[in-house]
C-alpha cells in the first residue's frame, strides 16, 4: 500500500524537482547580478557574464521554475481531489518535452549565444534553438492543460451537477488565461521570431513582436498568481486550523481572473509608438478591473485565517492573529507572501497608472516590483508548498526543521531590503537591468548606496534559497520513511449546495476570448495595415 | 451566493477605490492632456542615414515656435548629444533607433519612452528647471547598455 500511495505522485514530485533544481541555479546568478549592480567585484564578473546571467536568471524563474511547479501542483490537485490523471502517458510525454526543451534553451543560453533576457525584444536576436526549445516548454504546458482538462471532464461524467473541487476550479481557470496568453506567444515565437532566426525571412517588425509578447506577458502573471491563490484559498485555511470563509466568491476571483488577466497588455507598452492613448487608456481600466479580485481575496483569505484563530479561542480584535501558526514552515511562507503582495499590488497600481508609469518605466522600480509580487508572492508561496508537499509526496519526514522554519522569514527580511531599495533608486531615475549601478562612470550618486543595500539583501536572498534546498535534498535523500500524511484540504463555512454560475467554464472562455478580441483586434489592425519597416538582425552580445 | 455584510461591505469599498483610480486617471487625461504617446508613424531603420530629419538630428525650433527635438539611439549612445533645449516651454522629441530596441529616459523629468527601430515615439515635456540632465537608455540593448548615456542641458 505505501508503494502504492507514494508511487501515485512520483509525476507530481519529478516536476517539483526539476523546478526546484531550476530555483537553485537562478538564485545563484540573482545573488551575483544584485552584487554587480553594486560595483562589487568578484571573479567571474563581467559584463557578458552579467547580461547573460539576466537573461538565465529570467528565463529558469520565470518560465522553467514557475511552469514545472504549477504543471506538479496541477497533478497533485488532481489525484487528490478529482481521484484521477487522465493521460498519465501523455502527461509524461510532456514532461521529457517540457524538459528538452528547457535544457535546449539553458544550454544556448549558457554558452552566450541567447543573451536577450526572458523578454527576448527583437531584433536582438537568439540562438533558433533558444526559441524552439521555449516552443517545446509550452507546448508540453498546453498537453498539461490537456491532461488537466481530460480529468476534469472524466470526473464531470462520474459527478453531474456536483460543484466541481474548488483547487481544481483554480487549476481550470489558470489554464484557460493559460491557453488565451500562449496564444499571443505562439503568434510571436512561431510565426515571427522562429522563421526570422532560421534566416527564412530577413526582417522582423519590432512593435508587433513586443505587442504579441505583451499580449502573453501580463496574463502569464496570473498564471504564476493563481496556483499560489489556489493554496491560499485551499490550504492554508486548514493548516492553519480553520474554514475557508467563502467558497463562492473564490469561485467568482477565479472567474474574473479569467475574463480579465489578458486584455491588459498596453499597461506594459504606455511607452511605445503605434498604439494610441485612447486604446492604452482602454487597457488601463482593465488593469485595474483585475485589482479588484486580487482585493476581494485579500478579505476572504484573511477572513478564514480569523476563523481559524477564534476556532483556537481567540476572543479579542487582533488576537487571533498571534494564535496562527507561525512556527509552520508552509503558514509563514504563504502569510509572509501575502504581506509581500499587499505592496506588490499598490506597486501595481501605480506601474498601470496610464500617466503616472512615466515616473517608473523601466527603472530600477520595476525590478523592486515583480520580486515583490513574483519573486515573493508567487515563489514564496510555492517554497511552502514544498514543504507540505514533499513529505506527502514521497513518504518523508521533513528534515532539518528549523531550518525550514526560518527560511521564510530570512526570504522576506532579504527581500524587504532588496525591493525597497530599489523601488527608491528607481524613483530616483536608476534604469533597470545594468551591469554597474555607476552606468558609464560617474551617473550613481543618488543611487549607489541603495543598491549596496540591494546587493546585501540579494546575499540574504541566497541565503535563504540555500537553507530551502539544503532541506529539500536532505529531505529527498535522507528524511525518516514514513506513510504519507493525507492531503487535507480546507472546508468552506458554507460548502455550496450544486455547481453554480461560476462553474459554466465554457460560457466563461466564450466571453474572455471576447474581451481579448475587443482588446486587441482594433489596435492590431491599425498597426498591420499601416506602412511598415522590418528591421534586421543584431547579436550585440 | 450568500455574502456575508462585512465582506459586501469590503466588496463595495473595493469597487469604489477602483473607481476613484481611474477617476484620477480620467480626470488628468481630459482636462490637463496627461497623456503617454499614441502615433503611429514609421521610418526605415535601415535607412536613417539618408533620412531628412534622422540623419544629423539637431534641435529645431520650428516656424509656429514649437521645439522639436529629433533623436537617434543605437548601439551605445544618442544623437544628438548633449541636446540643447530651454525652459518653461514645449519641447517635442521624436525618438526612433537604428537598431536594436532602446529606452530614453531623462533622469528626474517625466520624458521616459521606448525608441523602437521602425517607429517614431513622439512625445511632448516642459522643463521647468534649468541644468544638466542625465539621458539613460532603460532598455538591454547589448553588453554596453549601461555605458549608453546622453545629457540633455536646460537653459
Amino acid at each position: 500500500v505505501k508503494e502504492e500511495m507514494t508511487g501515485r505522485h512520483t509525476l507530481a514530485a519529478t516536476h517539483i524537482a526539476v523546478a526546484i533544481t531550476a530555483f537553485g541555479v537562478a538564485s545563484a546568478m540573482g545573488a551575483l547580478q544584485a552584487l554587480s549592480i553594486a560595483d562589487v567585484q568578484f571573479p567571474l564578473r563581467s559584463e557578458s557574464f552579467y547580461y547573460l546571467a539576466v537573461t538565465a536568471h529570467g528565463v529558469l524563474m520565470a518560465l522553467v521554475f514557475t511552469t514545472f511547479f504549477i504543471m506538479g501542483l496541477g497533478y497533485v490537485f488532481s489525484q487528490e481531489t478529482l481521484g484521477r490523471i487522465a493521460g498519465r502517458g501523455a502527461a509524461w510525454g510532456a514532461f521529457w518535452l517540457a524538459a528538452a526543451g528547457s535544457v535546449m534553451a539553458a544550454v544556448t543560453i549558457l554558452r552566450g549565444q541567447s543573451t536577450v533576457l526572458y523578454t527576448f525584444y527583437p531584433p536582438l536576436q537568439a540562438h533558433p534553438l533558444f526559441y524552439i526549445g521555449a516552443t517545446l516548454l509550452v507546448v508540453a504546458s498546453w498537453i498539461w492543460g490537456g491532461v488537466m482538462i481530460a480529468s476534469y471532464r472524466s470526473w464531470r461524467r462520474e459527478h453531474p451537477g456536483v460543484p466541481v473541487p474548488l483547487a481544481i476550479h483554480g487549476m481550470l481557470a489558470t489554464i484557460i488565461i493559460w491557453y488565451l496568453a500562449t496564444a499571443g506567444l505562439a503568434v510571436e515565437v512561431v510565426g515571427m521570431l522562429i522563421p526570422w532566426s532560421l534566416g527564412l525571412v530577413d526582417t522582423i517588425d519590432p512593435l508587433l513582436a513586443r505587442t504579441f509578447f505583451w499580449w502573453f506577458g501580463h496574463p502569464l502573471v496570473y498564471f504564476w498568481l493563481l496556483p499560489a491563490y489556489v493554496l491560499w484559498y485551499y490550504v492554508l485555511p486548514q493548516v492553519a486550523g480553520g474554514r475557508l470563509f467563502s467558497d463562492g466568491l473564490a469561485r467568482m476571483v477565479f472567474i474574473l481572473f479569467v475574463l480579465l488577466s489578458t486584455p491588459v497588455g498596453f499597461h506594459h507598452q504606455f511607452a511605445d509608438p503605434g498604439i494610441s492613448s485612447g486604446w492604452k487608456l482602454i487597457h488601463t481600466v482593465t488593469t485595474y478591473a483585475v485589482l479588484y479580485p486580487s482585493l476581494v481575496t485579500a478579505f476572504t483569505v484573511i477572513a478564514s485565517l480569523e476563523v481559524a484563530g477564534r476556532m483556537k479561542g481567540a476572543k479579542g480584535l487582533f488576537d487571533w492573529i498571534e494564535r496562527l501558526p507561525w512556527a509552520d514552515p508552509f503558514f509563514a511562507s504563504v502569510a509572509l507572501a501575502m504581506i509581500a503582495f499587499a505592496f506588490g499590488g499598490f506597486g501595481g497600481a501605480i506601474n498601470a497608472a496610464y500617466a503616472m508609469n512615466a515616473m517608473v518605466h523601466n527603472t530600477a522600480w520595476i525590478q523592486g516590483h515583480f520580486h515583490v509580487t513574483l519573486g515573493t508572492t508567487v515563489a514564496l508561496s510555492f517554497m511552502g508548498a514544498t514543504y507540505w508537499l514533499l513529505p506527502r509526496l514521497i513518504g518523508r519526514d521533513l528534515r532539518l526543521v528549523p531550518l525550514a522554519r526560518i527560511q521564510p522569514y530570512l526570504w522576506f527580511g532579504g527581500m524587504t531590503l532588496f525591493s525597497t531599495s530599489y523601488h527608491i533608486a528607481g524613483l530616483r531615475g536608476m534604469p533597470r537591468r545594468v551591469y554597474s549601478g555607476l552606468l558609464a562612470g560617474e551617473h550613481g550618486a543618488s543611487w549607489q548606496s541603495l543598491t549596496v543595500v540591494a546587493a546585501v539583501g540579494g546575499t540574504i536572498l541566497f541565503l535563504s534559497a540555500l537553507a530551502f534546498l539544503i532541506v529539500v535534498v536532505a529531505t529527498w535523500t535522507a528524511g525518516r520513511r514514513i506513510p504519507p500524511p493525507a492531503f487535507e484540504f480546507a472546508t468552506a463555512l458554507r460548502p455550496p449546495a450544486a455547481a453554480g454560475l461560476w462553474d459554466r467554464f465554457g460560457l466563461w472562455t466564450v466571453v474572455a476570448i471576447l474581451l481579448v478580441a475587443l482588446a486587441y483586434v482594433y489596435p492590431l489592425v491599425t498597426l498591420l495595415t499601416h506602412p511598415r519597416y522590418g528591421s534586421p538582425r543584431f547579436q550585440p552580445f | 451566493m450568500q455574502v456575508e455584510l462585512y465582506e459586501r461591505i469590503w466588496m463595495w469599498a473595493a469597487g469604489g477605490i477602483i473607481v476613484l483610480f481611474l477617476g484620477a486617471i480620467a480626470l488628468g487625461a481630459a482636462l490637463q492632456a496627461i497623456a503617454p504617446p499614441g502615433h503611429l508613424e514609421t521610418v526605415d531603420p535601415t535607412a536613417l542615414a539618408e533620412h531628412a530629419e534622422f540623419a544629423s538630428p539637431a534641435v529645431t525650433t520650428r516656424d509656429d515656435g514649437t521645439i522639436v527635438v529629433p533623436v537617434v539611439a543605437s548601439m551605445f549612445a544618442f544623437s544628438p548629444d548633449p541636446i540643447e533645449v530651454p525652459a518653461n516651454r514645449p519641447v517635442t522629441f521624436r525618438v526612433t533607433s537604428a537598431d536594436v530596441m532602446h529606452g530614453f529616459q531623462v533622469v528626474g523629468t517625466n520624458a521616459n519612452v521606448m525608441a523602437v527601430p521602425g517607429y517614431v515615439t513622439r512625445f511632448t515635456v516642459t522643463f521647468p528647471r534649468p541644468g544638466e540632465y542625465l539621458i539613460a537608455c532603460h532598455e538591454y540593448c547589448g553588453i554596453l547598455h549601461h555605458n549608453m548615456v546622453g545629457k540633455l542641458v536646460v537653459k
